[in-house]
Parts: structure tokens; sequence; C-alpha cells
């Protein structure tokens, strides 16, 4: 499934991010898409269930949650941090600022995968412990 | 460190020395009347002149960065590079801290005051003085719509109004009562303005006559070394000279507490406009002048416009918009809580512009009509009329009627139309330059240690390559704008810190800001009051609104006894 | 047990300044009127577990503990030896220790910005176009009574800003608070902000310039043709414009929705001449709504030091700016820069991947309270001090109100502040003793 991709900050991002970014709580609070409840049923997913995005520059799993605001189909909401930002695309247009809102990206169902933890995200993508 | 500046031309107007050949003697950063042991530096051919004091220019705080922010079309036409002493540095119209201390001290100058402060954003305006290097600095503050002052004023309570006068000045770290557009920057607030003396302010039920007197009265109960510094009503609309002579007889009968002033109205070029549309404008700088001339207890600076691109920027947020409404040029704007609304705007003053060439005149009018040159003081408004180092072209124009004939030829005829300058014969010489460039600054600050060079004084002083003997200011006018943009000698506390030209040591000057202590229970009465209105009106804690010591360089108290109450 | 009012919160731009803290032990044990991120981030000063406390380099591939003499040389080494280094963070900390940073730019030419780049940046060039006609958030308490929060979620980002400065205070004109005002919400999202307002009004993503533009004809006093722009009908947005039109003071806070949508700074460039347009009927003004708490500092800072707000490269010896050019995200994407210093920042957490893979391929040093993956990719780490709660200093909030952050607690022991930090590696780089603080200042 196709969505647009917008990436920002929530409160639970803020809070998590003032406590250290190593805990349970910044993975919960960040590795995870908001999604549109009519896009949750087109793609099959239930609240919790790990969900695969895709954009041209890489993919990430991530955890599906129902969005507080919707309706809003075809729109997906990634709370910033480096899950979100692992599929951020390319350039800045010549603005300086990267396209971290109006992401193209597929969303497909990976039900049981691992989420990984920033520091196994980071290790992982960036090849650095 | 001991220094002999031998056999110079030394002018030192507030010491009634003209051009005398003499020995100037420095010790542990003071004039002293002889010194042994000392360093001689030779002087003679040169002029010698108190360190230049600058009074009114906008080179620190909020509106002057949001100038910069705005503009970076603006900076890469002056830049220094990073030099083993100096730090990088550039602007033009809004040059950087850095380059505003160097620039100013290759002029000669050793002092400047930046010209509006609001005290809510002191601290910015703080942080800004204390990376301005070379210069000893203070900050007038922003007064004449503050809420405050405009309630107490209104139910005629002046000690109160003069108690909070005193606190705000201590609690900004600010040197004087500034004064811009009264009234009319609160109507900002509203979108709207007060268009003269008697035109009450939205809400406050209180005239822009009321606020001045009030402030007027309010300065002399403190006695402070400044008298208000008062940008008056409609500032740079057409047929405003009325409103500025009606402004100048509020100081009728005021005897000030010192010996200055009680008021100087300040770039008052801007405030001489005849005419009755942007089609007749013309000068009225004679009428303002002749007030000028038969009064003892007001003074004005002249805020020269010299032709080029600029950026304005003033606490009078109505005449920003107004002005960019009429260039369509971009427009920032920031009404501050309870007390200002200042704006920023660019400005060309192209020579083809019959206004702009009728503003040029008006200014070198102003400072030729006045008799007394401590009465007009040398001043571009920095960078509203020009930027500050253009002050060399100004005296090179006050200096030679034949430069200013020149220039005329250059520009829009409306200059010899509208104005009477092409009629001015009068000619400065080099004591009268020392008057309107330094020695009157002083004078009208109150500043008992400068711009002087007798025994005491603050050791600042600037060597200029001229040689009044040989060199003829009315003929050789090139010349004497070139030796005046960079001194031989800049003096600083005693020491050298400009040589030829060239920065030789960076050195951090004072903060001079004045302490005034009114009546203890005085201040009780006004505590309670601040308690009130900080808790409920302000966006920001009373205990998180004066501004620490620790933001000044060499923090410097001007500590006043006032008879108040 | 002491007991500090007045302190200001660091955590966003909003640098709330009426919080109460308790310290026992030199622990916070009480948070008094900050927010759930404001508090979490006083509580977490406490919380040395997550804290990182002793300076580490990288050696044999690992980060191993280090004494802070031997990580400062090691930075300095690393700053040194690169061609072009950047310098990068800075949002929050003080303006103290941003200033040591822009020296130490200019020493090494290098390239310095801010996470300016990726929050306002948009703003920042919108402002060169058109200007910035702002006020104090004390003047919308005292006198708005229309409030548009456009593409920006404050329950979110800046949790008190509606309650202290813009809905619900009661202000000198507007003594009866929320009632006497009116809250519109702009955004693609039913944002909480959104669910609180009196009118929520839902504009298709990437089409927000649309919609300014058509407000910006009915302003001036135009026809719309179409039924509907940007996914609004016509009626609303007449209804919009009038409202906006016929307030007596308005009041426009907007955020990333605007700056990294669709046209970026063109959206913003175009809102500030709706607000231009608006004060020929009224009084109208604009305020972004700064994320970290110090970001307008660090612009500010280097808009009075070298002349501009952000993206600096001293490479030539003197300030140089070019955003898209100079910028941090395309410095590290073009691989120019050889070396980092990061400070008050996460960039690995919050830059786009491509970014992210230039600074894990060069050296780089970080300056931090807690470890984060920026850190966990670095070559040395440097622990700091928590400005705003372990040390003092100057922070600018959004409408560039400037407050001193206060110090309650001392910090870990042998960790300094930022500003300390700052002077200690340009003195290495310089090859000179510190200055003293004394003398600095």
């Amino acid at each position: 499934m196709e969505v647009t991709l917008i990436t920002g900050r929530t409160v639970a991002q803020g809070e998590e991010m003032e406590k250290g970014k190593t805990g349970e709580g910044f993975k919960r609070a960040c590795a995870v898409i908001e999604l549109d409840p009519e896009d949750m049923s087109r793609l099959g997913a239930y609240e919790g269930d790990e969900v695969r995005v895709e954009t041209d520059v890489g993919e990430v799993v991530v955890v599906a949650k129902k969005s507080r605001d919707a309706p809003h189909p075809g729109v997906a909401f990634m709370p910033l941090g480096p899950w979100a930002n692992v599929v951020v695309g390319e350039g800045t247009a010549s603005t300086g600022m990267p396209p971290f809102k109006g992401i193209k990206a597929r969303l497909t169902l990976a039900k049981g995968e691992r989420v990984l933890s920033a520091e196994e995200l980071v290790a992982r993508v960036y090849g650095k412990e | 460190m001991r220094l002999i500046l031998r056999n110079g031309f030394v002018y030192d107007p507030l010491n009634g020395i003209n051009g005398e050949k003499m020995d100037i003697c420095i010790e542990n950063g003071k004039i002293v009347e002889d010194v042994k042991d000392a360093k001689v530096i030779d002087c003679s051919g040169k002029v010698v002149m108190p360190g230049g004091v600058e009074i009114h220019s906008h080179i620190a705080g909020g509106k002057v960065n949001t100038g910069r922010i705005m503009r970076p079309e603006d900076h890469l036409k002056n830049v220094m590079p990073k030099t083993r002493l100096t730090r990088a540095a550039n602007g033009y119209s809004t040059p950087s801290t850095f380059l505003t201390g160097y620039l100013y001290a290759k002029l000669g100058y050793t002092t400047a005051f930046t010209a509006a402060m609001p005290p809510l954003m002191a601290r910015h305006t703080h942080e800004e003085l204390h990376d301005i290097p070379m210069l000893d600095k203070g900050a007038l503050t922003l007064m004449g719509n503050n809420w405050f002052v405009m309630r107490y004023l209104k139910r005629g309570d002046v000690e109160l109004a003069a108690a909070f006068a005193a606190w705000l000045l201590r609690a900004a770290k600010g040197y004087a009562i500034k004064v811009v557009n009264p009234g009319g920057g609160e109507a900002w607030g509203w979108g709207r303005d007060v268009r003269n003396l008697d035109d009450p302010v939205p809400h406050f039920d209180i005239t822009p006559r009321e606020i001045i007197t009030g402030l007027t009265r309010v300065n002399e109960m403190l006695s402070l070394p400044h008298s208000i510094h008062l940008h008056a009503n409609n500032l740079g609309r057409v047929g405003n000279y009325l409103t500025t002579l009606e402004t100048m007889e509020l100081a009728n009968g005021t005897k000030p507490a010192r010996e200055r002033q009680v008021v100087q109205l300040t770039h008052v070029q801007f405030h001489s406009y005849g005419g009755d549309s942007w089609r007749t404008f013309a000068s009225e700088a004679e009428s303002i002048a002749k007030a000028v001339n038969s009064k003892d207890n007001v003074i004005v600076d002249v805020g020269q416009v010299v032709f080029g691109d600029t950026t304005t920027m003033t606490a009078d947020g109505p005449m920003e918009y107004y002005l960019s409404s009429l260039t369509g040029l971009k427009w920032s704007n920031r009404n501050i809580e309870l007390e200002t609304s200042p704006g920023v705007t660019p400005f060309i003053y192209s020579k083809r512009s019959p206004v702009a060439a009728v503003q040029w005149a008006i200014g070198l009018e102003l400072a030729l009509h006045i008799k007394d040159p401590l009465k007009v003081l040398l001043t571009t408004d920095h960078p509203n009329g020009a930027p500050f180092f253009r002050y060399p072209t100004i005296i090179a124009w006050l200096m030679s009627s034949r430069y200013r004939e020149e220039t005329m030829k250059e520009v829009h005829g409306a200059a010899q139309r509208n104005t009477t300058l092409a009629t001015i014969d009068r000619e400065y010489d080099f004591y009268e330059i020392a008057a309107v460039t330094r020695a009157g600054q002083a004078k009208s600050l109150g500043l008992a240690e400068k711009g002087h060079l007798g025994a005491g004084a603050d050791a600042d002083v600037a060597v200029y390559d001229i040689n009044p003997e040989e060199v003829d200011p009315s003929r050789d006018y090139k010349l004497v704008e070139e030796r005046f943009s960079a001194t031989s000698y800049t003096i600083k506390d005693g020491e050298i810190v400009v040589k030829d030209g060239e920065i030789v040591k960076v050195v951090n000057g004072r903060t001079l800001y004045v302490d005034a202590k009114v009546d203890s229970e005085l201040e009780r009465e006004l505590e309670r009051d601040l308690d009130y209105y900080f808790k409920r009106f302000y966006s920001v804690n009373l205990a998180n609104y004066p501004v620490q010591e620790v933001y000044l360089t060499r923090p410097t108290p001007i500590e006043v006894k006032t008879n108040v109450r | 047990m002491p007991r500090y009012t007045d302190v200001i919160c660091s955590f966003c731009g909003t640098l709330c300044d009426d919080i109460e803290v308790s310290v026992e032990d030199n622990r916070i044990v009480d948070v008094k009127h900050a927010c759930r991120i404001g508090t979490a981030k006083f509580l977490s000063s406490n919380d040395l577990e997550h804290r990182l406390l002793k300076p580490m380099v990288r050696k044999n591939g690992k980060l191993v503990e280090v004494s802070l003499e031997e990580a400062i040389e090691r930075a300095a080494e690393i700053l040194k030896n690169a061609v072009k280094p950047l310098l990068y963070g800075w949002s929050s900390t003080c303006c103290e220790a941003q200033s040591v940073g822009i020296e130490l730019a200019e020493e090494l030419g290098g390239v310095i910005d801010a996470t300016v780049t990726v929050c306002h940046g948009p703003s920042v060039l919108a402002v060169h176009d058109a200007g910035y006609p702002g006020c104090t958030l004390g003047e919308v308490k005292n006198r708005a009574d229309l409030i548009i929060y456009w593409g920006s979620n404050p329950m979110h980002g800046h949790p008190r800003h509606l309650s202290r400065y813009s809905i619900f205070p009661r202000g000198y004109f507007r003594e009866r608070g929320q009632s006497d005002r009116e809250l519109i919400v702009i955004d693609v999202r039913k944002t909480d902000t959104a669910k609180i307002a009196n009118k929520f009004v839902r504009v298709n993503y990437g089409e927000d310039y649309e919609l300014i533009s058509a407000l910006r004809k009915v302003v001036n006093g135009g026809e719309l043709r179409e039924e509907s722009v940007a996914g609004v009908p016509k009626e609303e947005i007449i209804a919009l414009a009038e409202k906006m039109m016929n307030c007596q003071f308005g009041v426009l806070f907007f955020g990333m929705g605007l700056t990294q949508s669709y046209g970026r700074h063109r959206n913003i460039d175009n809102a500030i001449c709706l607000v231009r347009d608006l004060n020929v009927h009224t009084k109208f003004v604009m305020q972004p709504m700064r994320g970290h708490y110090n970001v307008v500092g660090f612009s500010e800072v280097l808009g009075w030091q070298a002349g501009f707000p952000y993206a600096v490269d001293f490479g030539r010896g003197f300030a140089w700016y070019n955003p898209g050019e100079t910028t941090a995200n395309d410095v590290l994407q073009r691989g120019e820069c050889d070396a980092a210093l990061v400070i008050a920042s996460d960039p690995v957490s919050h830059f786009p991947r491509k970014s992210v893979e230039h600074l894990a391929k060069i050296p780089l040093v970080a300056i931090d309270i807690h470890p984060t993956p920026t850190t966990q990719i670095a070559d040395v780490v440097i622990p700091s001090a928590i400005a705003g709660i372990e040390a003092e200093g100057t922070a600018y909030r959004m409408d560039s109100v400037p407050l001193r952050l206060r110090k309650v607690k001392e910090p870990p022991e042998g960790v300094l502040s930022d500003e300390e930090i700052m002077r200690r590696l340009l003195a290495k780089v310089r090859g000179e003793a510190p200055k003293l603080e004394v003398e600095a200042r």
C-alpha cells in the first residue's frame, strides 16, 4: 500500500528523548507509524502489528498505531527519530531542508518481525557500535 | 602606560583650546598635567582631538540584529577577514558587533551609545554590547510608551514614575531615558499611531504632550546625567516641522538639574519637513534652527542622510510600516509587551530622488544654521540616515561649501530649489568639528571625563594626519574626508589601539549605566505595582527581568543622588 | 531543602520561566508548573544511569573511558587535522557556549550550523525575502482576539504555549481569557490542538501555499473563482479571511507543517505577505513555533557576530553564507566535511540516512548529556552539564526574549558545562592555556 509519509514531533517522543535514548521507552515512542483506521484495514494491520516501511532510500520495521488525529486517509505519520530517518529521502532541493514530510512510502505487513532498538538500528545501518 | 602626544594641533572645545600646538600627557589611562619617563609620539603637523563620542547609533540589540538577519545581501559589501588580532567581521549598514568596534576605533571614536534599548530585550542589547570591542558603551532606554510610565503620569504620580524610571534603568542597565514617538508605539499595538501632541493614546487616556512633559520632570527630579532623549512624533511625515516646533516648546520653563539641556531632540533632520504632500516636500530646517538658536535648554542631533543603500530601524513601529508601504520593501516589526514596538525596513537614498536630495540638504542646513556647535551634534542616526562610517564625508561637507556645491550638482534639483543649502557660505573649522563630534556629545550625556583633554579626563584621544597650517579644508575636502576616515592614532584608556589606520590592539571598554537611588518607601510602593503587573501582564517573571552584571564588560555604574520625595 | 523559584525550563522555545524546583542532596525531588516533557528533562538530571559521565575515545573500534584531558586533546587533534570540519548542534545549549563555538569555527575555517537548518531554516529564507512582522508573546496574551496555529501542534511540541501566552491566559485587554479569543487550527490532520479549537480547517497535504494565496486574494479584495482550494470550500476561505480582517489583533503561529512540507520557504514567504496584507485592515503578526529552547539564541549570536543566522562557512577567513550549499545536510550529503563536532544535538537520529552515512565515515566528536545514537558512532565523547539545570547561561525564547538560565544543582562529578568544554577545546586548538572564565565575561 502506498502512503504519503509525514515525520514530526510528539509529546511522547519529546519526553522519552529527554529521559535518554537508550531505553525501551524511546523505542516505544518513536518506532511506530500512525495510520488512518481505513488504511489500517486496507493493509490488514491491527494496533501493535509490525509494518515494513519502504522508500527509495531504505526500509525499516516499526509498529502500527491507530491515529488519534484521523481521518487522514493516505497520509501516515512517524515521530522523528532514527527509525523515521532511515527512510527519509536525499537532497534538500537547494534549501538546506531535507524532505522530512511528504515522502512516498510503501507499507507491507511484517507481523512478527523484530523491531530494532535505536542502538541496534544504528549499528546495522551505519556500521558503528 | 605613560604617553606624551607631542606638539600636535589640539582642538578641545570644552577647554577652549583651538588648534594650539601643545603636548598631551597620559598616565594610567587618564590625561595628566605632566608625565615622566613616557613614550613620546610625535604629533607635529597632526590634529589632536578627544576620542569621538557617539550619542545616537543603533549598534546593538534586537532590531539591529533583525536588520542583520533580514538582510544577508548587506554583508558581503563590506568584509574584513580574520587576522591574528581581529575577528572575521562584515556588514555595511548593519555591521557585525566586532566590525562596529573596529570601525569606530578607526574613525577615532572611543565611546558609543546605542540608541534605543527595549528593557525587556535589554539582556540582548548587552550581549551585543559585550561583543563590541574598542569602545566604552551605554544604552538609551525606551520609556515613552511604557505602561507603568503612562499610568503613573496619567494619575499625576510623578514621584512613582520617577521611582519606576530609576528602577528600570537599574534593571535594564541603561544610561538614559529615551522617548520614541510617545504614545504612538502603544497605539501601534492596535495598528494605529498618534499624529499630534494632543492625540490621545488608545485605552490609556494620555497624550504625547503629557508623556513628554511628565518624563522631562522625571528626568530632572532624578537629576540624571543625560536629559531626556526624544524622538518626536510624526517622524518622516511631510509637514512634521510644526509638531517638532511645538514639541520644543514643551521644554520652556524647565530648569535642568545639571549643566546641560532639558531635552535632546534626536535625528531632527527627519523632523524638519515642510510641504503638504511628497510633491511639495520642502525643507523647514531654517525654522527649526531658529527655534534651537532661541532656546537655551534644547539641543538637537542631526540624523544626516548620505546617499546610498541602508537599513532603517527604530522603535517607531508605525513609521517603519508606513515607510515600507511606500517602498514595497521587506518589513520587520516586533511589538514588545508593555514597552515599545520597533520596526526595520531597508531604504535607498537615491541621488535622483527629490525627497532624498532634500533630506540630504536638511541635515547640513541644520548643522550650518544652528550657531552654537555644542547645540547640534553630528549623527547619522546610524544606520537610518547612513552608516556611521560615512561621518568623514559629512565632516568634509561641513568644512567645504565647494564640496557641497559639487554634490548638489549630482543630486536632484529639489535640493537647490526646496532648501536654503545653496545660500549658506558657512564652513566649519576643526574646532567646530570637535564640538559636533565629541565635546557636545559628552556634555549632553553628562560625561565629565569624556569629550575633552583636560587633566583628569579619560585618556581617549584621536590623532588625525591633517596639518591645519597647510591644508585648506574648503579646497582640500577630499583629503579631509580621507584623513578623518582612519586615524594616525586612536588611544583608548591610554593605550594605542589604532595606528596608521590599522587595529593594533583589541580592548574591551566599560559599560556605563545609571544607578539612581530613590526613597525606600517609594520603592516599596513601586515593588507592589511591579509585582501585580508582572504577574498578570508580562510574559516573564519579575525575578527574571533585571539584567545581571555578568553581561557587562567592565561594568561602571554611575551613582546618582536624586531628590525624589 | 533548597527550593528554587522562577526557574527557566530548558526544553522548548516556549522557555517557561515560572518553574519551581526542589532539590535534596543534589537530586531534584519535585518540579512544579512544568509540562510532561519539561518535568522529564528536570528529573532526567538525577538519572545517572542514562547520563554520560565519563569522557570516551574510540580505540580499536571501541569507545573506552579516558581522562577529560585526553578526550579534549584527541578532539582538538581531529578538528585541527581537518580541512573542513562541520560544527553542528548548538540549539540545546546556552549562548555563551555558542559564542565560543563560533570562535572555534572561525579559528578552524570550518562550517557552523545549528538545528535551525532542519526546523525553521526555510522561515529564515522567507524572512530574507519578505521580513518578519512579529511581537513578543506577552503582546499576544494582552491583546490577541484571534489566534491561528498553522501546521503546528503545540499540545505536543510546546505543551504550555496555549496556557501561558495564547488561548487560555487572561490579558490586559482580554480579561475573560479564553472566552475573549478565538482559536483556529489549520493542519492536514485533526491534531490534539485542532480538537480544542473553535474551528479546524483541514488542508490537503502539500497545498498550504494555494490556501494562503486564496486567503490573500480575498483579503486584497479579489474574487475566488474556484469552488474549493486545497480541499477547503470557497465559503470557508472567505469566512476565514473575513475573520482575519475583522479581528482586533490577530496572530499566526506556524510550524514544521509549513516549513518542511512541499513549498518550504515559499509557504512562509507567502504567509508573511498575507500578514502584511492584513495589516492594511487590522493589526496582525506572526510567530514561528521554534522547537529547541535556544535555537533562536544561536541565530542571534551568529547574527551579531557573523551577520548570518545559520549555515556559515568560515573557510575563506570570513563568513560565507549560502543555504543549500553551506547547510549541514548539504555539506554532509556532498561528502564535503572531513570531520565533525556535534554538541547538544543528535543528528544521527534526526538527519536523513544519507547525511548520517557520511557522518559515520568521518572522525566525529560528540558533546552531550545523554548517550544518543550520535554518541554511539562518535570517536570522542565528552559528557556535559545540563544548561539550565546544572549550569547558567543565556537562552532566547521563540520571540527573541532573552532569559538567564538558572543553575539548581551541581553536575555529576568531573562533568563540565558546554561553555567550559568549548573554551578548553578552543584553547587546545590554539595551543594556549584556557582563558579564565572571569576574564572571558
